[in-house]
């Protein structure tokens, strides 16, 4: 859907000539609290977009950081209801950074596809990614998505060939998140160039921004990535940034949310030091 | 829906069996599902294919496997008569070898040169090491921690064969999650890699390809009854946990009207414990390993462990065709419970010198409870899909045995 947020917010950045810093983090992670003020403190830190994963038991395409993390936040008692709680909260402080949803499609469909978007909408999400809805299954929660106003945001990876791509673009919206590695994430990293010639390739296609993910976890990386992309999103290394901040019972503390908006500083500087 | 004039047509195009099926996968994973599907379409039709298999499954697998009349486990039960599907007898001790023979003709076709599976009693895990080392291909079988604690002799088989057996310690540390790691080493890996799946689940076309690989059951079964009765039998059982060997069974019978089809999910400690593996009977309808299926989960769609004394057994879901199969009726699902398993283990083993695996004791514990009350003349046919040499450990403690 054309005109929302992540629209305005890809523009904005366009006319100040740099990348974006998309911040993953997940949802509930390490507790309710602490993970309030973690996404409320992202924006100033320099975060473009923050992307929150919603928790599942099952995250077939994440590494141990990200599986660590959602158990941590499901230990903590997050539930789908209560992430949209959270950018409902956020919301009153903040209506202009995006917001977009990443997970699983199992809490979804037992929330209920068309509760589950009318409530997004409603808390202030913009846009979906959804690991396990291939283009195939749009019917599912893609269309109703787009029906509802939120944007859907498609992966394309390294397996997405010239036959793929059609599939991959169709009714993708937002942006373009090309998954830089065959692979899970958090686990290894991509060579720049391959990088560069994937996002040409997809600019071809698409006048969608493109941002590109996995393994990126430094500032330097986010550089070389902000160089050829529109974006630079940043999951595994914000997740071990909460672990590091956990004390001996591996319970939250102030320091969690420290690490991840240093963190998120430091990328944010990395990102902006590179022309677009 | 359509009314069903057919209960074999499935899945369509896309995969689907009525509302469930699918292809719920990363994108990373796409292109290579289109691939299998394809190379799987084309070696369906392809004679040349059907007869590779036919070979292996006579002169390496054993088959056909035996259909045995359980005479003094009939005259026990004092009611129906009593057959047993043999496919214990086959070359690796379970029925999972007509699947793995079948994926690793595909995996040949396909040109892939690196085999990787997952595992929950072992029986699956150690029939991908048997084929990965009779064609010379490197094998990596992910197994959950908890498993490989109860299925030691499987886990030395597997090595013994040159697999390679990666302890899975996230989640349940199960089955679910040694599918979960299968899947991220695939996408990891989707270049030169063939997942052998073990169950009729995951994504499409998986559900349907082992459904005909393993269909050589049912077709079996079908033919010795014949021979043995001069009809059908009345009812079929089988044990279900991702339900493989049910469909091998129940597929070819399915539009013979006067066949009774019941599958057992196993109850654990009980349905109204909680603590069971029983996807229909206390599951509901959600999305997990490329399907869509009953799920055992809980309010926030998050998937709950599930509990079974039979590693086999212990996965929260079931095939997507049994999904259906129940929604539309064809199939009745019901439940044994652990102890009631044991018990069937105990009396097959004493009367028939059987020693059954603990998955079958399930379908074995359903045929206790049926056989009584049905006449002399209604035939009952098992499938004892698994022998329990990989059990006597789990039995012996479940038992307060020291061995």
């Amino acid at each position: 859907m054309s005109g929302g947020r992540i629209e305005r917010r890809f523009a904005a950045l366009g006319r100040e000539g740099r990348a974006g810093l998309v911040a993953f983090v997940t949802a509930g992670d390490p507790n309710p609290g602490l993970s309030r003020e973690i996404v409320a403190g992202l924006p100033g830190a320099g975060a473009d977009v923050i992307e929150l994963g919603m928790p599942f038991t099952d995250p077939m395409a994440d590494g141990p950081t990200i599986q660590a993390s959602s158990r941590r936040a499901l230990r903590a008692g997050t539930t789908l209801r209560r992430t949209i709680d959270l950018v409902r909260h956020f919301r009153r402080t903040d209506r202009d950074t995006p917001v977009v949803l990443m997970g699983y499609y199992n809490p979804i469909y037992a929330y209920g596809n068309e509760a589950f978007l009318a409530d997004a909408k409603e808390a202030g999400v913009d846009g979906l990614i959804l690991v396990d809805l291939p283009s195939e299954e749009d019917g599912e929660l893609c269309l109703p998505a787009i029906e509802a106003g939120l944007d859907w945001i498609r992966l394309a990876t390294p397996t997405t060939d010239e036959a793929r791509m059609p599939a991959v673009l169709s009714n993708a919206s937002g942006f373009v998140y090309y998954v830089s590695i065959a692979g899970i994430t958090g686990t290894r990293s991509a060579d720049p160039a391959a990088v560069g010639e994937a996002v040409a390739r997809l600019k071809a296609r698409t006048d969608l921004p493109v941002a590109v993910g996995f393994g990126i976890a430094t500032a330097e990386q986010a550089a070389a990535v902000a160089r050829v992309a529109d974006a630079a999103v940043v999951g595994s290394a914000f997740c071990r940034a909460v672990a590091d901040g956990l004390d001996g019972d591996g319970d939250g503390t102030r320091a969690c949310v420290d690490n991840v908006l240093g963190l998120a500083r430091e990328l944010a500087a990395g990102v902006g030091s590179a022309a677009a | 829906m359509e009314p069903v004039n057919t209960y074999r047509a499935g899945p369509d195009e896309r995969g689907h069996f009525g509302m469930f099926g699918g292809r719920y996968v990363a994108e990373t994973l796409m292109p290579l599902i289109l691939d299998l599907e394809k190379a799987w379409k084309e070696a369906k039709g392809d004679p040349a294919f059907q007869a590779e298999f036919d070979h292996w499954a006579r002169h390496y697998i054993g088959r056909p496997s035996p259909l045995y009349f359980a005479e003094r486990l009939t005259g026990c039960l004092g009611g129906a008569k009593i057959y047993f599907k043999r496919d214990e007898l086959n070359h690796t001790g379970a029925h999972k070898i007509n699947n793995t023979v079948g994926q690793i003709l595909l995996a040949l076709r396909m040109g892939k040169r690196r085999i990787i599976a997952e595992t929950g009693a072992g029986q699956h895990g150690v029939a991908t090491a048997t084929v990965c080392a009779r064609v010379g291909l490197p094998c990596v079988v992910y197994m959950g921690a908890k498993d490989i604690e109860r299925q030691k002799p499987n886990v030395f088989r597997m090595k013994l064969l040159g697999a390679e057996v990666r302890p899975v310690a996230s989640g349940s540390r199960t089955l679910k999650d040694a599918l979960n790691e299968a899947l991220r080493d695939w996408v990891a890996n989707v270049e030169t890699t063939f997942y052998i799946i073990g169950t009729v689940a995951g994504p499409h076309p998986y559900p349907e390809l082992v459904r005909e690989f393993q269909s050589v059951i049912g077709r079996e079964a079908k033919e010795q009854m014949m021979e043995a009765e001069g009809r059908l039998p009345d009812t079929l059982v089988a044990c279900i946990g991702g339900g493989s060997n049910a469909m091998g069974l129940f597929h070819p019978f399915l539009d013979d009207d006067g066949v009774e089809i019941h599958g057992v999910e196993a109850a654990g400690h009980g349905l109204e414990t909680g603590r069971h593996a029983a996807s229909i009977a206390g599951g509901r309808p959600g999305v997990l390993h490329g399907n869509r299926t009953y799920l055992l989960q809980d309010d926030d769609g998050q998937i709950v462990e599930a509990h079974s004394i039979s590693a086999g057994l212990d996965y929260p879901g079931i095939g997507p065709e049994h999904a259906w199969l129940a929604d539309v009726g064809r199939v009745t699902y019901v439940s044994a419970t652990d102890a009631e398993a044991l018990e069937a283990f105990q009396l097959c083993t004493r009367l028939e010198g059987i020693i059954p695996a603990l998955e079958p004791a399930h379908a074995l514990a359903h045929v206790m409870k049926i056989a009584p009350d049905l006449p002399r003349d209604h035939i009952i046919c098992m499938n004892m899909c698994g022998r329990g040499d990989k059990d006597v450990f789990a039995v012996a403690e479940a038992l307060g045995v020291a061995m």
